[in-house]
């Protein structure tokens, strides 16, 4: 049986079920679209940043750009709803473009940098090689991800500088240094006596070495964990020359343990040197300056078995330390040794303090070598020292000054820019 | 000629790296990472002076019976690490040569380290006896920041802005001056070894 349209029952009530379906559905669709509605008018996308400049990043070897721009007028005003701005970066004006940061609001400046040439084990896309040209566009986002339209494309061109401006500080001040230490060195030469205070740690030597041949002990000479390259282990040797001089002409042994097979090498020349000039060659004996290991504690107990065995009479600390520098000193002391120390790690100072009987702190070490030698050369480099360490104490009370008045130019001009 | 050419490399590698300090190019860069790199090499050579070294002394004193048990212990230990380790899978986790490292040198190095703490009691308990006037200062500035550092609740709050002021003040202007006498010390030798005027680390005057 049909109706008058001509559908059957069988097929009008499925057709009536779908038409419905269907017109179910059209109004569900109807949800989102007015969700979308609701979107774009409720919270408004922020206006980008303006005026997107590009310059090279300054003091570098060509590696990076700075992008500055003017702060989106949403940025603290207006809505008020910036929270980052992102950088996106391309190799081409027409992309793809590659987000390269975000950075808070209120900024107005990005250093876009990377100095990590590719290699074929680790490829590196992001390499900022010098004179390349990079395009840059920016976009202000607020917390719920909602952007702003880009800016304009705009490019700058790494450039490899020359100099390091922000460094020029140190090199003005390198220089006058290099003149004050050059005209004392001449004064002194031309005769000009220079008097230099007394270190009780240098006078010590002599009769720490002194009593060791009285007791008809060795001595032990440490020059820490430093490597040949160091400046306390270089006034390490300079002292180590001294006591050979000594030990040699008293004929007592000097033991020598070290870390470093260049330190040992030198250690070595610098005793045979010291036996030679005294006269005293045939008592030089190279197996009594060793290398023990590499590996801190294991020189550590190396050494310390060497102490309680050997009781030196004289222990030496001359170099660079670390943790090790408490357990040697005290091991010495109950050792029942005389101990000098020198180092210039601050954080060991107080252990050698403490441990030992003499410290040399710090430039104090260093300056072993002019105490030792009182050549007009050497101590002229000491009053170089002594002069410039006045002109920086007159620079820190006169910068004091300045900062307490509100003076930032004193700062400014000794500031290093890394 | 043989005092003469080491000082001459000195003196000219020491201006060359000096400036290179204030050169940003590429080339510059290229010539800090060359010497380095050179550094390096030199240290890896001078490794066999090391081995022979520590090999011979340690033979020599196999024939004095006070000294015999440790050079041994040593000699065997060097052996047993040398042959554990000359094969490349020898590095990787459960070799032989891992093991011997992870349970014999790690421990080891570890407890000499521990021996610090009794040391760092014994060498304050010297330090911190009021003898004078500044022992006693000493005594009473260590302790209040030892106070500080120790988990005692309120009673380790209670003198921090003391503290703060004993640490950012008297203590920092002290390691400030110290710092400040290191820096010109340090550029001083620098200058007289770029000079030749101070040639000690040739082992010689």
């Amino acid at each position: 049986m049909k109706n008058r349209h001509g559908f059957s029952g069988a097929i009008g009530i499925p057709a009536v079920f779908f038409g419905l379906l269907f017109f179910g559905s059209a109004l569900w669709a109807q949800v989102p679209q007015s969700s979308a509605a609701a979107d774009s008018t409720g919270p408004p996308a922020p206006q980008p940043p303006a005026n997107v400049r590009i310059a090279d990043k300054p003091n570098d070897a060509g590696h990076g750009l700075i992008i500055r721009w003017d702060l989106s007028p949403d940025d603290g005003s207006g809505l008020n709803n910036v929270s980052v701005y992102e950088i996106s970066r391309s190799a081409s004006p027409d992309g793809p473009f590659i987000s390269r940061g975000i950075i808070a609001r209120g900024n107005k400046e990005y250093v876009d940098s990377d100095n990590l040439a590719p290699t074929q084990e680790r490829p590196n896309p992001n390499y900022m090689p010098a004179g390349s040209t990079w395009y840059y566009k920016l976009t202000a986002v607020t917390e719920d991800g909602i952007r702003s339209a880009e800016t304009a494309v705009v490019s700058g061109t790494t450039v490899e500088n020359l100099f390091h401006f922000g460094k020029l500080p140190v090199l003005v001040g390198a220089i006058l240094f290099t003149i004050m230490l050059m005209y004392l060195i001449i004064h002194a030469k031309r005769g000009k006596k220079l008097y230099v205070r007394p270190l009780a740690g240098i006078n010590a030597v002599d009769d720490a070495i002194g009593r060791a041949t009285e007791m008809g002990k060795p001595i032990l000479y440490i020059l820490g964990l430093g490597t040949a390259g160091d400046i306390a282990t270089i006034a390490g040797f300079t002292i180590l020359s001294r006591v050979a001089k000594r030990t040699a002409e008293y004929q007592t042994r000097v033991l020598v343990p070290v870390n470093d097979p260049v330190v040992l090498a030198v250690a070595q020349e610098t005793v045979r040197t010291a036996y030679l000039e005294v006269g005293r060659p045939d008592q030089y004996n190279p197996d009594n300056i060793y290398y023990v290991t590499s590996m801190q504690f294991p020189y550590v107990a190396a050494v310390n078995g060497i102490m309680l065995r050997e009781r030196p009479a004289t222990n030496f600390y001359m170099g660079v330390f670390h943790a090790e520098a408490l357990i040697l000193a005290e091991t010495g002391n109950i050792a029942g040794s005389i101990q000098i120390s020198g180092t210039d790690q601050i954080a060991q100072l107080p252990f050698f303090v403490a441990a030992t009987d003499y410290t040399l702190i710090g430039e104090e070490l260093y300056a072993a070598s002019a105490y030792l030698s009182q050549e007009p050369v050497q101590l002229g480099t000491l009053k170089a020292q002594d002069y410039t360490k006045a002109i920086v104490m007159l620079f820190v009370i006169l910068g004091a000054i300045a900062i307490t008045a509100g003076w930032p130019f004193l700062r400014n001009l000794v500031t290093i820019n890394l | 000629m043989k005092r003469e050419i080491p000082i001459i490399i000195v003196g000219v590698t020491g201006v060359v790296m000096f400036f290179q300090y204030f050169i940003p190019t590429g080339w510059s860069e290229f010539i800090f990472t060359y010497g380095q790199d050179w550094v390096m090499v030199i240290g890896i050579l001078s490794l066999p002076l090391g081995i022979w070294s520590l090999v011979k002394a340690n033979v020599l004193k196999l024939k004095d019976p006070k000294e015999r048990f440790y050079s041994a212990v040593l000699l065997a230990g060097f052996l047993a690490m040398v042959l554990t380790g000359l094969k490349r899978e020898s590095f990787e986790a459960g070799s032989v040569f891992m093991k011997l490292f992870n349970t014999i040198l790690i421990p080891i190095q570890a407890t000499v380290f521990s021996l610090l703490a009794f040391f760092i009691a014994s060498a304050a308990y010297r330090a911190f006896r009021a003898r004078s006037v500044l022992a006693t200062v000493l005594l009473i500035t260590a302790f209040l920041v030892m106070l500080r550092f120790i988990p005692l609740g309120p009673i380790s709050t209670a003198n921090l802005g003391a503290v703060a002021w004993i640490l950012s003040v008297p203590n920092m202007a002290a390691k400030r001056a110290i710092m400040m006498g290191i820096g010109l010390g340090a550029a001083a030798t620098a200058i007289k070894i770029i000079l030749g005027i101070e040639r000690t680390y040739m082992g010689r005057d």
